[in-house]
């Protein structure tokens, strides 16, 4: 179990052997941590003793045997899942998904309504878990990283970037100079695209089409420019440990400067759009509130965090190189809104613009690769946390004396902001929630493994 | 707003040339695909896109078809949000186990005729995340592939290239 100090921002993990299969759950007085728990009994036969949560999470009883990641994996048990229980009269549930109208990633959901109004929402996830974690015991670290960099998709180079800094932190080695600058340069590429992607997709969702388009084309020109760059629309593959796969030309940095203007040639008037539409402003302006104290209970990161009064940013908080030589704000909003999010996204595009400006300025000459000698004849453990467009991503690995991984743990932000989407979008209106629940653009995939 | 509007009428569309069909795609469809979807749905048919697993990667590139550069629309294909409406299924991932009932009732809620698309290279054989407790390993051993687009994930414009062998049969413009 990862631990972070608050006031000095340090970092621990706690382990503990578990001889009689049980540990001590931690959801019983800390409920963030029920998922997580119920994830550790599916894939590892763990019990949390005194866990409030007795159902199955990730499992779904079809994988054909239970406790895959466990020393002694079981033949599979199949359980009906139960639904929390709606008692009242007025009261209707309407199921949705695991295929969902819209491209998107599936997952289910159960609404229950009075009339228009959501009175609860109870998610189940699992639908795409891939079994990420137990194809990484025993992968050579090449392979692992590749793994990691198809955790969730729109995240592929916060998941290399945080997967090569455990690597590297279990080596006790560092990248090159520049190849820190240009893994900074793709991490906030990567957010930005998202950024764009998101900000006209919440709109989108409120039926504002010409912010969608208008965002989609930013989102184009941004991946486009990190095509030309770094040889892949989403830069999949190109952050490794021990460095970065392809070096920044100097063509790759005049189409970023051009980006740049363009960018900033066309944003502000989209912002002004935002801001002074009424009827957009309609659906976002107090819808899917997060109150700030949830958001802090469970250490909600991202723009989800931030838009609650959060200031947690893994940039700032852990200030890996280059961060710590960079010039940047972490917006913070209280509002806790679909507005405040949008807000957040908006803030931190023009910080994004800004460093990459300020990487591309100053990247410093040099190698873009180490040497990467992973066979060290002993056990290494190493974390990274970094911070990804969505929110600050954990990545915990043991390396054996072969080199080869024998575990690795990677936490998506979304664990800690899909149960209080529920909680968001409590007494809202139905044909709100696609609009509560694009302004959280929580990860499936990422969530599932 | 209408500053907006307004420049965008100016300074026309940024939608580019269309790419054509890709050869390898026309070939792995078939003349028989062409005669009977074009006699059945002239140059228009409805796409149902599902996730059976994949890291969304697939997602963003297939969303990436609506945007204005690429605008798929124009080639007659259009994503539809129930599989009743659809002619084709677009399946993405390497088929999870815990998506394999979804996407066979989803394939079995697709009225006939109907093609399904392979996207990615999950969804050839499972990739990366073949041989897992956890995936089935490659849509084609869940429901019948008439059309696979690798990538990972594939760029929109090979995307554009294998979806237009199923309406423009051997024509490339």
């Amino acid at each position: 179990m990862a631990l972070c100090h608050e006031p000095s921002h340090e970092i621990g993990v706690v382990s503990l052997d578990c001889p009689d299969r049980t540990f001590p759950s931690v959801a019983r007085t800390h409920p963030p941590a029920l998922r997580l728990e119920a994830t550790v009994r599916d894939l590892f036969g763990l019990q949390a003793e005194g866990t409030p949560e007795p159902r199955p999470w990730l499992d779904h009883g079809r994988w054909g045997v239970s406790h895959p990641l466990g020393a002694t994996p079981g033949p599979a048990q199949t359980r009906a899942y139960a639904f929390l229980p709606v008692e009242g009269e007025s009261l209707h549930e309407i199921p949705v998904g695991p295929v969902h109208a819209g491209i998107i990633e599936p997952g289910h959901f159960r609404f229950t309504a009075n009339g228009e109004t959501v009175v609860r929402l109870e998610e189940r996830l699992g639908y795409v878990h891939k079994g990420i974690e137990g194809l990484m015991a025993g992968a050579e670290i090449g392979h692992a990283a590749r793994l990691a960099g198809r955790v969730s998709g729109d995240s592929t180079v916060a998941y290399a970037l945080a997967f090569a800094r455990a690597v590297e932190a279990a080596l006790q080695i560092e990248a090159p100079p520049r190849a820190a600058w240009l893994r900074a340069l793709m991490a906030e590429l990567e957010r930005l695209a998202n950024h764009f992607g998101d900000i006209g997709a919440i709109c989108n969702d409120a039926a504002f089409a010409l912010m969608h388009i208008h965002c989609g084309v930013l989102r184009e020109r941004v991946l486009r420019a990190a095509d030309l760059c770094f040889g892949h629309r989403l830069m999949r593959d190109v952050v490794m440990p021990g460095g970065v796969g392809r070096d920044l030309a100097s063509e790759g940095i005049a189409a970023l400067r051009a980006l740049i203007v363009e960018i900033r040639r066309r944003f502000p008037a989209l912002v002004e759009l935002y801001d002074n539409t009424a009827s957009l402003q309609d659906r976002t302006v107090a819808t899917g509130v997060l109150k700030p104290d949830l958001a802090r209970q469970y250490a909600c990161g991202g723009y989800v965090g931030r838009a609650s009064a959060q200031a947690f940013d893994a940039r700032r908080a852990c200030a890996y190189s280059p961060y710590d030589q960079l010039r940047f704000d972490v917006p913070v909003l209280d509002a806790g809104d679909v507005n405040a999010r949008v807000w957040i996204r908006i803030r931190e595009v023009e910080q994004s613009l800004s460093l990459v400006q300020q990487i591309l300025d100053r990247l410093p000459a040099g190698n873009i690769a180490g040497e990467l000698a992973a066979a060290t004849g002993t056990t290494r453990e190493g974390a990274a946390l970094v911070e990804g467009f969505r929110g600050d991503i954990l990545v915990w690995l043991r390396l054996g004396g072969d080199g080869r991984i024998e575990r690795c743990h990677l936490r998506d932000p979304s664990w800690f902001q899909w149960p209080l989407l529920e909680a968001a979008v409590e007494g809202n209106i139905v044909a709100d929630f696609p609009l509560c629940n694009k302004s959280f653009n929580c990860s499936y995939s990422g969530h599932d493994l | 707003m209408r500053k907006i509007i307004f420049e965008s009428l100016v300074h026309g569309p940024l939608t580019e040339p269309s790419p054509g069909a890709d050869p390898a795609a026309l070939a792995e469809v078939g003349a028989a695909f062409a005669r009977v979807a074009r006699r059945r749905f002239g140059r228009s048919l409805a796409i149902r896109e599902v996730d059976a697993g994949s890291c969304n990667g697939c997602e963003l590139e297939i969303h990436a078809l609506n945007n204005a550069f690429y605008d798929i629309e124009r080639f007659g294909l259009r994503f539809v949000a129930s599989p009743r409406h659809a002619d084709v299924l677009l399946v993405t991932g390497p088929v999870t186990k815990n998506m394999r009932e979804a996407l066979e009732r989803t394939y079995n809620a697709t009225p006939d005729p109907k093609w399904v698309v392979a996207v990615g290279d999950c969804a050839v054989d499972g990739g990366l995340f073949a041989g897992g407790y956890a995936c089935v390993g490659g849509v084609s051993s869940v429901v019948p592939v008439d059309l696979h687009i690798r990538g990972c994930p594939p760029r929109p414009i090979d995307l554009i290239r294998g979806l237009l062998a199923l309406v423009e049969p051997g024509e490339a413009h």
